[in-house]
């Protein structure tokens, strides 16, 4: 109990170790925490961004999606719609063709017809003509009944 | 030592006595032989086995500390790193919550004297006869090996911490400022030499109050232990029950030590931010 020069020296080792301490472990040790406490942080930070990013992403590919499904509904109907478009084109073209085709075979067969038909009239003509003469016997000249003729071949 | 040969209040005054190293009235400087001795010496004396002891623990917590310390990176710590690291964690949330200046020697004092107080403490733990008798065996014949359990041990950290405050009470708030503290409070210049008093007593109450609660504790504590271990020699039941009783009282003194240590830190936080509040005249 008694108090003697281990007072000093106690005092002077705490100061020792206080010193030490402050200078060699302290520092270092608090440094590395502050460090590892920085560190977490961005961690987690940088983790809080990248779902967010994730998220952003998403949503993006999301209305990418989205439209591009419309762009190609888009293109869809309108190539349907051109398609149709050219069917019934080629089907009234088609039709025009034909009926062109038609009314020229038609007027064709009806020059046709008519040729053949005057044709027809002239040898019936010349032929009416022969028999009158053969019948008659007696040489008609056209000139002079010539219109009789005429209203035989129309008769025709 | 053995029982036979000596009572019981011997054996408990053994246990109390330093190993002490000194000056003898004629002059020459030898290890006192006995209790007389160590009364000769009066002040020119030191107390080796305290000194050995706080050296050694001290020198364990710095090594110990300063090995984490160069280990210590910015990776996940593992084993010795981890348990440091969460000590350093535990002071630094300590000296945050309570010294609001900043001062960069509150911290690291602060560890010091938590790391070193506890583990000069657990000393206490290792039974009270094993060590000296060891040392008893190789010739030493006192020993006390737990440093706290010597008021020069409390003392001679308390009256540091004391003049630190003091320093910083001088340095934030000048020679005068102090002197104004000391003397016009709590009733105002007109009744300084109350003041003096009262501010006189409160300002010597914290070192001897931090000194001798550690002190005190310890000692009773070590006391107890030691009157535990006089029932071993008092036949087979009562040493029984002396083992069992021992138990019990280590267990509940992990708890004191552990105590005593933050209560000392705590207050040394508490003392060194009182020492940076300006306070208005």
């Amino acid at each position: 109990m008694n108090i003697n020069l281990t007072l000093i020296g106690q005092a002077i080792s705490f100061a020792l170790f206080v010193w030490f301490c402050m200078q060699y472990v302290w520092p270092p040790l608090m440094e590395a925490l502050e460090a590892r406490t920085k560190t977490i942080a961005d961690g987690l930070a940088a983790a809080e961004r990248g779902l967010h990013e994730k998220e952003l992403a998403q949503k993006k590919a999301t209305e990418t999606l989205k439209e591009a499904k419309e762009q190609a509904a888009g293109i869809l109907a309108q190539a349907q719609k051109q398609a149709s478009e050219i069917v019934e084109a080629s089907k009234t073209d088609a039709r025009t063709e034909g009926e062109r085709l038609i009314t020229a075979a038609q007027s064709e067969i009806e020059q046709e017809l008519s040729r053949a038909k005057e044709h027809l009239r002239q040898q019936v003509a010349g032929i009416a003509i022969a028999g009158a003469e053969k019948i008659l016997k007696k040489e008609i000249k056209a000139a002079d009944h010539g219109k009789v003729l005429d209203d035989l071949i129309a008769q025709i | 030592m053995s029982a036979e040969t000596l009572t019981s209040a011997d054996y408990i005054r053994h246990h109390l006595t330093n190993l002490t190293y000194g000056q003898f009235p004629d002059g020459h400087w030898a290890v006192a032989q006995n209790l007389e001795e160590v009364d000769q010496m009066g002040f020119m004396a030191i107390h080796l086995d305290t000194m050995f002891f706080s050296l050694l623990t001290g020198g364990l917590f710095l090594w110990l500390f300063r090995k984490a310390a160069l280990s210590a990176s910015q990776d996940a710590p593992t084993g010795v790193q981890n348990f440091v690291e969460m000590i350093v964690e535990f002071i630094n949330t300590s000296v945050r919550g309570s010294f609001t200046a900043k001062n960069d020697l509150v911290a690291p004092l602060s560890m010091t004297i938590f790391v070193w107080i506890f583990l000069m403490n657990l000393m206490d733990l290792v039974p009270v006869d094993f060590v000296p008798h060891l040392a008893g065996m190789l010739g030493v014949h006192y020993l006390k090996i737990v440093p706290t359990t010597d008021p020069n041990a409390t003392f001679g950290m308390a009256l540091s911490v004391f003049f630190l405050t003091i320093f910083y009470s001088i340095k934030i708030k000048g020679a005068k400022g102090f002197a104004g503290e000391l003397t016009l409070h709590p009733f105002g210049k007109w009744a300084m030499p109350i003041n003096i008093f009262l501010e006189g007593v409160t300002l010597i109450a914290k070192p001897i109050s931090l000194a001798l609660r550690l002190f005190g504790n310890m000692y009773a504590g070590e006391m107890i232990f030691i009157l535990i271990a006089i029932m071993y020699s008092a036949g087979m039941t009562l040493g029984l029950f002396g083992g069992v009783l021992q138990l019990g009282w280590a267990i509940f003194h992990i708890l004191i030590i552990t105590l005593q240590a933050f209560i000392f830190m705590t207050l040394t936080i508490v003392y060194m931010d009182m020492a940076y509040q300006v306070e208005e005249h």
